[in-house]
């Protein structure tokens, strides 16, 4: 019984499953009569039109790359713009032979080894259908010789080109970056990230700076043409067209006036300045030198200039500003003061003795003070005016190193400011938990004592210091800095402000900063470590002095810096906000070798001080002999 | 044993009407390739190796009897599911898309396994159930299709995960999924395109548009598809003649080895030469139809009927989107196009097909 109604379903089964195939034939044989119409559409019925459109005449797709947005300064001087300039370009394509063709030219035009070279270069990495250039920056002369006898070189064409120019040159190019060509590396990138469509046509993008990390603003967005173009390449009639938008332009925080005379006041010493709005984080000066020439590299560099730039001990490509890290030495003195004060390991009036030396309970090893027999009693006022090293051995060991970390890092230490450059370094705020990763060592309370003057396992870079400085200028309320205040679009409708971006507060009891900041301006003023820096200034500045030692000092040995290779010399640092009462700029100043904060440092920050709040105009520099002075800082 | 009766014992398990189609095709893909490849040996002889792995493959499973086929099922299937969910965790992410596993020594993509994976474990399931198959059966394996295609979707992969899902319903639709879920099932999807649609971000939905207007990326996929157009349409009714097609030897046509290929074949050999191209490819699914008519069991019915149906819609989607009536999603041409994975993916299937055919009858006594 049961058996029978299985072997029925079973029947039944096989009649509906063969019901299914048949509908499934019909399906697979509908799909294919689609196709058939298609061809027969397309190969016979347009055949005629697509036919036009293969043979004598082709559709050519012509990208136009839309221009690239201009950096202006935030008075709107120009940073870095487009210029229109001829360029001799050749499709491989449409070019019987390309050498026989390039020697031809020669004798119209110059073509020099350099031009070849770089020539061969792009037709060794050239994407399908583009027009490679020979030589660029045609004169009108070289453009008129050649157009007279266009008609013998198939496949070769004057184009009109937009060509990047950076009108600061080296001093702003840590800052503003450079574009240069697109290479595999970029493609590859583009086409990850589906942009590649946009590229077709450009011959350009970002590299490093603002031109890279602001890469999809100023780009813009490719046009398109469709053209009919005859078998010579030539252009017979326009289909359609999709106009280019050009890229945005950036309005940046930077001061070009004031950031020429931060770059110039530097004389011949290597270093950085970041120089910040504390009310906003607008980033008003940004400073590395050496600079270098960054039209260098638009076209590709050539092998001499790179390796110029790549060997020099200068090292003229490093941003130092955003990736160098130093010991920031007495710098963090203030920032330690405040930790001192808000763990209440410290209070104000707590006075200590300084016979010029501080030793572990216990251990006969000597910390030095930079002044040999001490400075006598100091309070906290007093230890960062004459910036104690003693004092700061002392309270550094009683907060004990997680406190520090903890302290230090809401200043921004130790972590990166996410300033809008690509490539920002993080320096390195130590921890119990850091060494533990790196040295697989415990923390012992001597690596604590050092790390109370900066010295020891500390690296910030400018930018970091700049950014703590700000924010301690701004009463503990930071703000992340940014280079670009404004993104302005071709639709001047679009334009965005960059909003101040309020970070984390910071609380600090008005009693602790009043302290801090009065000591500050104490450095400032006679019995401080930067009087003669600020001599006659008509505002006050808070500041304070450092040093970042290069090489370690033996115990019981003197620094001497008349003794040491100019390049083992130590690092000046000059921290500095102003006025001190209703900061409007807060700045780091760092002079490599330039040995102490007060005589290198400090001037160089005065000058940008008195640019940006009085208007004045230091008068051309003599060169600055780098000599031994008797104070410390 | 003589040596015929070795040979005899060789191709036992070949279907040979099948074997030829196959074979026919493969003479296109080389033919054409070499024109694709600007009349050079380098691809079509890569192709030769990439066809000899596959029909050694192919020889394997058509020598594997059914039921051993039918066990691979569950083992199979699990194997992608676990790839495709370590594809989402530590994928290699290219072109944007984390399609790829690095396994140190082969760098894979689990979706090709699935594409055998997934109407396997189906078949598998519905033999299981045959006996009594309710509604519920039918949500279960289509669970079983969704999970992976879920994860294919999210890499993202629209294209192969429209076409698996495409070789998964037709299992569910030949296993007699009732003609009013289906209904049912298409209205819930045309009511709920406009709510996904209001889902999508700006640029997503631009590319969907751009899909279906390629003047709109003119720069972009858009241009493949205006190129291979009017290579389709310049091939006239007997083509420009072979090696002779200007659109694919003036470098205007892109991918013209691999997704492309048929544009290349298209300009040379003109409507008639897709006459007879579509007239293999008919050929082929047609015995694949007869086999799937003849299968013995439930589950090599089922088996047999998606492997070929997803056949065919592999090639209708290639040329479709070649000559420009489909958006281009990333779909060779099966069995032409250049390609080891592809290759070797689809003559496992037919290898499966080859064992339905030649087991039978053991399976019948």
């Amino acid at each position: 019984m049961i058996k029978h109604v299985e072997l029925k379903n079973h029947q039944r089964e096989i009649f509906y499953f063969r019901l299914r195939l048949f509908i499934s034939i019909g399906f697979v044989l509908a799909l294919l009569a689609i196709l058939l119409s298609r061809f027969i559409y397309l190969q016979v019925v347009r055949h005629d039109y697509y036919q036009t459109l293969s043979d004598g005449n082709r559709i050519s797709v012509v990208p136009i790359v839309p221009n690239r947005g201009l950096m202006l300064d935030r008075n709107g001087v120009v940073l870095a713009h487009n210029y229109s300039g001829y360029t001799l370009e050749i499709t491989p394509s449409k070019t019987a032979n390309l050498e026989a063709t390039i020697n031809e030219l020669s004798t119209l035009v110059e073509i020099t080894p350099k031009d070849r070279k770089r020539f061969n270069k792009l037709l060794a990495e050239r994407r399908n259908f583009e027009t490679l250039m020979i030589r660029n920056r045609l004169t009108d002369e070289e453009v008129a010789r050649f157009a007279a006898q266009q008609y013998r070189f198939p496949g070769v064409e004057i184009k009109a080109r937009l060509f990047r120019d950076y009108p600061y040159g080296e001093k702003t190019a840590h800052l503003i970056g450079y574009v240069g060509r697109i290479n595999q590396t970029d493609v590859a990138l583009l086409e990850e990230n589906d942009l590649a469509a946009n590229y077709r046509g450009s011959d350009y993008i970002g590299k490093t700076g603002l031109e890279q990390s602001y890469e999809s603003e100023l780009h813009g967005t490719t046009g398109v043409e469709q053209v009919e173009v005859d078998s010579g390449g030539r252009a017979v009639r326009m289909l359609s067209r999709t106009p280019p938008v050009s890229g945005n332009t950036l309005v940046l925080s930077i001061d070009a006036k004031l950031q020429e005379i931060a770059f110039q006041s530097f004389g011949n010493y290597r270093g950085a300045l970041v120089a910040i709005d504390p009310n906003n984080g607008e980033v008003l000066a940004f400073v590395s030198k050496p600079g270098y020439d960054p039209s260098l590299f638009i076209d590709g560099i050539d092998t001499q200039s790179w390796d110029e730039l790549n060997n020099s001990p200068d090292t003229p490509l490093n941003n130092r500003a955003l990736r160098g890290q130093y010991p920031p030495g007495s710098t963090i003195k203030p920032f330690m003061a405040l930790a001192g004060l808000h763990y209440n390991t410290r209070s104000p009036g707590h006075t200590i003795g300084d016979p010029g030396y501080f030793n572990l309970p216990g251990s006969s090893h000597q910390y030095r003070d930079w002044k040999k027999d001490g400075h006598g009693s100091v309070d906290m006022f007093k230890s960062i005016v004459v910036s104690c090293d003693t004092y700061y051995y002392g309270l550094a060991n009683e907060l004990g190193i997680d406190n520090i970390f903890n302290y230090l890092s809401r200043f921004g230490f130790g972590k990166k400011t996410g300033l809008d450059l690509e490539g920002e370094t993080s320096g390195l705020l130590p921890s119990q938990e850091w060494k533990m990763r790196r040295y697989r060592q415990k923390w012992y309370p001597g690596d604590t004592v050092s790390v109370g003057i900066g010295q020891g396992y500390n690296l910030a870079t400018p930018m970091q210091l700049a950014y703590a400085t700000a924010t301690l200028a701004n009463n503990g309320a930071g703000y992340r800095p940014h280079l670009v205040r404004e993104v302005r679009s071709s639709r001047s409708d679009e334009n965005r402000m960059v909003e101040p971006r309020p970070q984390a507060g910071l609380q600090i009891a008005p009693t602790h900063l009043d302290l801090v900041k009065r000591a500050m301006i104490a450095v400032t003023q006679p019995g401080g470590t930067a009087v003669q820096a600020a001599a006659g200034a008509p505002y006050q500045i808070a500041g304070k002095t450092g040093t970042a030692q290069v090489i370690a000092i033996k115990q019981g040995e003197k620094y001497d810096a008349s003794k040491i290779d100019e390049r083992h010399r130590d690092h000046a640092w000059f921290i500095a906000f102003a006025p001190a009462e209703k900061p409007r700029i807060a700045l780091v100043v760092l002079a490599e070798n330039g040995g102490h904060g007060s005589s290198t440092a400090a001037p160089i920050a005065r000058k940008v001080l008195d640019y940006y709040l009085i208007g004045k105009i230091p008068q051309p520099l003599p060169d600055i002999i780098v000599g031994e002075s008797e104070e410390h800082d | 044993m003589t040596r015929r009766q070795l040979w005899l014992r060789f191709i036992a398990h070949l279907d040979l009407p099948l074997l030829l189609g196959i074979g026919l095709l493969m003479l296109v893909s080389l033919l054409v390739l070499y024109s694709a490849d600007n009349a050079s040996w380098g691809q079509p002889l890569k192709q030769m190796l990439n066809i000899a792995v596959a029909l050694t493959c192919m020889w394997l499973i058509a020598n594997l009897p059914l039921h051993y086929l039918m066990r691979t099922a569950v083992p199979v299937y699990m194997l992608g599911m676990a790839l495709l969910i370590g594809v989402a965790l530590f994928g290699e992410i290219s072109h944007g898309a984390r399609r790829w596993l690095n396994l140190g020594i082969v760098t894979i993509q689990p979706s090709e396994l699935m594409k055998i994976g997934i109407p396997l474990m189906m078949a598998w399931y519905f033999e299981k159930h045959e006996a009594t198959l309710t509604l519920k059966n039918y949500f279960v394996a289509a669970l079983l299709l969704l999970m992976p295609v879920a994860l294919i979707v999210r890499q993202p992969d629209l294209g192969t995960s429209i076409l698996i899902s495409a070789s998964g319903f037709y299992v569910l639709f030949l296993a007699g999924l009732s003609w009013r879920v289906m209904g049912g099932l298409f209205v819930a999807a045309l009511a709920s395109a406009p709510v996904l649609w209001s889902m999508l971000h700006d640029y997503q939905r631009h590319r969907i548009l751009m899909l279906f207007d390629p003047s709109q990326d003119a720069l972009g996929k858009g241009y493949h598809t205006i190129q291979a157009t009017i290579a389709v349409g310049s091939g006239g009714l007997l083509g420009k003649g072979y090696l002779n097609g200007t659109q694919t030897h003036l470098e205007f046509l892109p991918e013209r080895t691999t997704d492309f290929i048929f544009a290349v074949y298209s300009e040379e050999f003109g409507l008639l030469g897709n006459l007879i191209l579509l007239g293999i490819y008919l050929f082929v699914i047609g015995r694949g139809f007869v086999i799937t008519a003849n299968a013995s069991t439930y589950f090599t019915r089922l088996m047999a009927g998606s492997i070929t149906l997803t056949f065919a819609t592999y090639a209708f989607v290639n040329m479709g989107m070649v000559s420009g009536i489909l958006p281009v999603v990333g779909v060779p041409l099966p069995l032409v196009s250049y390609g080891g994975t592809s290759m070797l993916t689809l003559l496992l299937g037919f290898g499966m097909l080859m064992s339905i055919e030649t087991h039978k009858k053991l399976v019948k006594t």
